[in-house]
């Protein structure tokens, strides 16, 4: 029997490639695996016969088929998602993250990125150092790489030439000085015919320094999390049966004993640690990286999202911080617009207040930006629903690392990196007035609550608000109107009407419709608000049930042929930008508290279906 | 019931593994509504029910197996399988897509692609229907197979379980996006990061059981397509002059006894099996007809809903 050495022992390698178009990564995947000889017959007769099909080298086996997967990339010739490769050597095992180089598909790179403890950028020695090379390599320094291999390849169609290696490798250590990388290691290869890849190349004598596996396989890039403050977010609350309560979770950093003093970060609570628990056993410590459960000495209130940490080395408990935020998603980040984040194992809403500048990738440069596209990255301040424990990602990458979520289709928006937390959290505390929102309210027999108007110009919002707010005032009822009238000449009068200004109105109406509610009347708002994540956001800003939208349905058609400030006229003219309807969208509301159709109704009609529904609500009216 | 570990550690990359695993599977648990493990009773299925019952000790997984049933599994997987099913003592279910019979729909006439459609996919796609599960684990792993190489660990479905490549979330760092709509659901593949011979290497270190079928013993077998397929029942009709001979073989995957071929091997124990395993010129699914079937194959079913 022969004995095989599993690389069991050695820590596992995550790395990334990363380059431009037609560097050449999937080739270098390819031959990774080709060399390591994770090629079975099969898959090498099935790329054999796929070669003459797509491939782009002839008769010769083109191993980057090896490793472009999916049907459609494969026929467009380009890479478009992140792959993820095994391969192991008898030194370490490898998982490598293929990761495009297309112009567009930034937000992949970081996905890799954010796995990756190590790069390797590829540079094709034709070509040298270009505006991509510069875009990755920011990318990985922002993600927290610290090691770098620079791959100068298709060193053979520069005949093996040492003084281009070498002007590349300037160009790029010139460059990189600012991006913080612990080690940059530069090695001459040629992925297509294996050159210092694995074997060393006899076409390279000047060159003497290691193969790419001998320094993968080498390199030291243990970034030893057990060292650092224990935080151990809380994933899980295992409670089998009465005599067990247990939190599962994975450590995060540091280490944890039996016995330690520990504290809810969030909350302050002070506790000690029972037992660390694990199917095989009980444990007398655990360390960064190792899934646990934990029994604590005292009955605290734990739940999931709640991080447990040592007494003595405490993260910063913010609701609102400072970072870096790359946008992934087809619809720009508007600040003021409420996304869902998720940070730990927290999901809470969060808006971004002010951008402080957008980076270009390609210089680095600082610019002012009113709102972040797809695969732009900025530095913004942010938001968040509720106080949390944080760490800066360069200290942590669990505790410093989210995402944003769009709330409406629910993709994956933004990736951020907390950079520090702002102390507005600390120094402003909610005061709590012991004269209340229910006790205003039951001081004018009055029910709060915002009747929120949305619909086209010209739809008849204000008319019908109208008619219902002198209904309410006769029955005695406490009311106050909010409408463009009263709002854009005065509160937001610095405000235009492109989408960021649009989200940044209706974020002030609902704000002083907060106050209003909270000083106990009823509001009656009458606004276009055309954007579903806006109303939305003023939603919830409020109570269970203190919102309520009513969708004042007229059709565009009549809206125009009605147009009682000639407002369409102007609009169809290309008088006015940004008309909703015209050349600006209007999300109409899929699930509103009150459809209001008016087609064939007068307003009377139309404002009763209002007051129906106040009195359904307990307003008396 | 409090106890010291007295176990081997296992080597730092297996233990890496797991952590990760243990970690994704108590996300779902507690992210969704109503979670389901599919059991499928291969060596990978096998491994993923280990890791489950280690990451809600003291307690029990809080979820049932689901097994989609296509009735032409070896006999002895499905002995195995009501086995484990009571030896963990958790819920399992098993679904056989009643159309499907109804049809005759069957490996040998139908034809591998079809049946596979219909029995599997199909059947998968009523079965979580019919429960609601919004969440459902899967034991796929990244080394596979090429379209499974981009494959999310948390892989979005839209509405009727489709899976649509380029409208998958990032994934970044573990910050897991759980949050569907109704009729949306997630597929999860908490063994993502893990190769062959890492699941092998782990059913050693923690003993875990698998079907007898994957250890080489004489078995009756019939030669098909270069590959040798075994005469699990009186179902599988012998071609003119076709008889079964006894030879030594043993399984790499497991899966409807007429598409899966055997290869001729001495390795009779879970030593051997990973010396051979280190030495194979071929991959696991080699075995597998139903990717041989046309090119990118493996794609399309996953459009369609196969796991």
């Amino acid at each position: 029997m022969t004995h095989h050495r599993a690389p069991g022992n050695r820590e596992l390698l995550r790395f990334l490639t990363c380059g431009s178009v037609d560097d050449g990564k999937s080739t270098l995947i390819g031959r990774l695996l080709y060399d390591s000889q994770l090629i079975f017959e099969d898959t090498l007769a099935a790329i054999t016969k796929d070669s003459r099909k797509h491939g782009t080298t002839g008769e010769d086996i083109d191993l980057a088929l090896l490793v472009d997967g999916l049907e459609a990339e494969r026929q467009q010739g380009i890479t478009i998602d992140v792959a993820y490769r095994f391969f192991q050597t008898p030194g370490r095992a490898f998982i490598v993250a293929d990761t495009p180089g297309h112009e567009q598909y930034t937000r992949n790179m970081a996905t890799g990125a954010s796995g990756a403890s190590l790069a390797v950028i590829l540079i094709d020695a034709r070509k040298g150092v270009l505006t991509q090379t510069r875009r990755h390599s920011y990318i990985c320094s922002l993600l927290g790489i610290r090691d770098i291999v620079v791959a100068v390849n298709k060193i053979d169609l520069v005949n093996f030439s040492q003084e281009t290696f070498d002007r590349i490798v300037g160009d790029y250590v010139t460059f990189a000085s600012e991006l913080g990388f612990r080690s940059i290691m530069p090695i001459p290869i040629s992925a297509r015919f294996g050159d210092n890849v694995s074997a060393r190349s006899g076409n390279l004598p000047w060159y003497h320094g290691p193969t790419l596996i001998q320094h993968l396989e080498q390199v030291d890039v243990a970034q030893d999390l057990t060292t650092r403050p224990f935080r151990f977010p809380v994933q899980w609350v295992n409670r089998p049966n009465l005599d067990f309560r247990g939190f599962a979770g994975t450590i995060a950093s540091g280490r944890v004993a039996a016995g330690d003093a520990v504290v809810v970060a969030a909350s302050g609570k002070t506790t000690r640690v029972a037992r660390i628990v694990t199917a095989d056993g009980d444990l007398p410590a655990a360390a960064a990286g190792q899934a646990v459960t934990i029994t604590l000495e005292d009955e605290v209130d734990v739940a999931r999202g709640d991080i447990l940490v040592h007494t003595t080395d405490r993260p910063e408990v913010a609701d609102q911080f400072a970072g870096h935020l790359l946008w992934m998603d087809e619809e720009a980040m508007l600040p003021g617009r409420s996304y869902l984040m998720r940070i730990g194992n927290v999901w809470t809403p969060c808006s971004v207040t002010s951008i402080r500048h957008r980076v270009d990738v390609n210089t680095l440069e600082e610019h002012a930006a009113r709102r972040l596209s797809l695969n732009e990255i900025g530095f913004c301040n942010f938001s968040a629903g509720q106080p949390i424990p944080m760490d800066p990602y360069a200290e942590n990458r669990t505790t410093g690392a989210f995402i944003l979520v769009d709330r409406f289709t629910n993709r994956t928006a933004g990736a951020g990196m907390v950079a520090f937390p702002l102390r507005r959290a600390s120094n402003i505390h909610h005061e709590h007035f012991t004269v209340d929102k229910a006790a205003r309210a039951a001081l004018v027999g009055n029910k709060p609550m915002v009747l929120w108007f949305t619909g086209l110009s010209g739809s008849g919002k204000s008319t019908i608000a109208n008619i219902v707010e002198q209904a309410l005032h006769r029955a005695g009822r406490q009311t106050y109107s909010l409408d463009g009238d009263n709002i854009r000449h005065g509160l937001c009068r610095d405000l235009g009407f492109t989408a960021e200004d649009r989200v940044e109105n209706i974020r002030r109406v609902g704000e002083v419709a907060k106050l209003f509610v909270d000083a106990g009347m009823i509001v009656l708002a009458s606004f276009i608000s055309p954007f579903q994540a806006e109303r939305r956001m003023v939603r919830d800003l409020l109570g269970e049930g203190e919102f309520v939208e009513v969708f004042v349905d007229t059709p565009i058609e009549a809206c125009i042929a009605r147009d009682p400030k000639g407002l369409y006229a102007k609009a169809q003219a290309g008088q006015i930008k940004n008309f909703t309807g015209i050349d600006s969208p209007y999300e109409a509301p899929t699930t509103p508290e009150l459809h209001v159709p008016t087609p064939g109704r007068t307003a009377e009609e139309c404002a009763e279906d209002v007051l129906v529904q106040l009195r359904a609500r307990g307003v008396a009216c | 019931m409090q106890r010291t570990s007295t176990k081997a550690p296992l080597t730092p990359h297996l233990a890496r593994l797991e952590a990760e695993s243990i970690g994704i599977i108590r996300e779902v648990a507690a992210s969704f509504r109503k979670p389901v493990m599919l059991y499928s009773i291969g060596k990978d299925s096998g491994v993923m029910l280990h890791l489950a019952l280690k990451a809600f000790a003291p307690g029990k997984p809080p979820f049932p197996l689901l097994h989609v049933d296509t009735t032409w599994k070896f006999q002895e997987m499905i002995t195995f399988r009501d086995m484990m099913a009571q030896k963990v003592g958790m819920e399992l279910l098993v679904h056989t897509n009643p159309d499907g019979i109804a049809r005759g729909i069957n490996p040998i006439s139908s034809g591998s692609s079809l049946h596979t459609q219909v029995m599997k996919t199909e059947g998968l796609k009523q079965a979580l229907d019919k429960f609601g599960f919004d969440a459902a684990f899967g034991g796929a792993r990244r080394d596979e197979e090429k379209s499974r190489a981009k494959e999310r660990i948390f892989s979005f479905r839209g509405p009727g379980h489709s899976w649509d490549p380029r409208a998958q979330r990032p994934e970044l760092w573990s910050l897991f996006n759980t949050r569907i709509r109704d009729g949306e659901s997630i597929r999860v593949f908490p063994l993502s990061n893990w190769t062959e011979y890492d699941v092998w290497d782990y059913v050693l270190a923690e003993d875990i059981p698998v079907v007898p079928l994957y250890f080489a013993k004489p078995r009756p077998v019939v030669k098909r397509a270069g590959t040798w397929i075994m005469v699990d029942d009186d179902r599988l009709p012998l071609n003119d002059g076709e008889t079964p001979e006894m030879r030594m073989v043993r399984f790499r995957t497991l899966g409807c006894y007429p598409l899966s071929g055997a290869v001729e091997s001495q390795a009779a124990t879970l030593p051997d099996i990973i010396t051979e395993m280190r030495a194979a010129k071929t991959s696991e699914r080699q075995g597998r007809l139903i990717d041989s079937d046309e090119e990118a194959s493996m794609e399309k079913k996953k459009r369609e809903g196969y796991f």
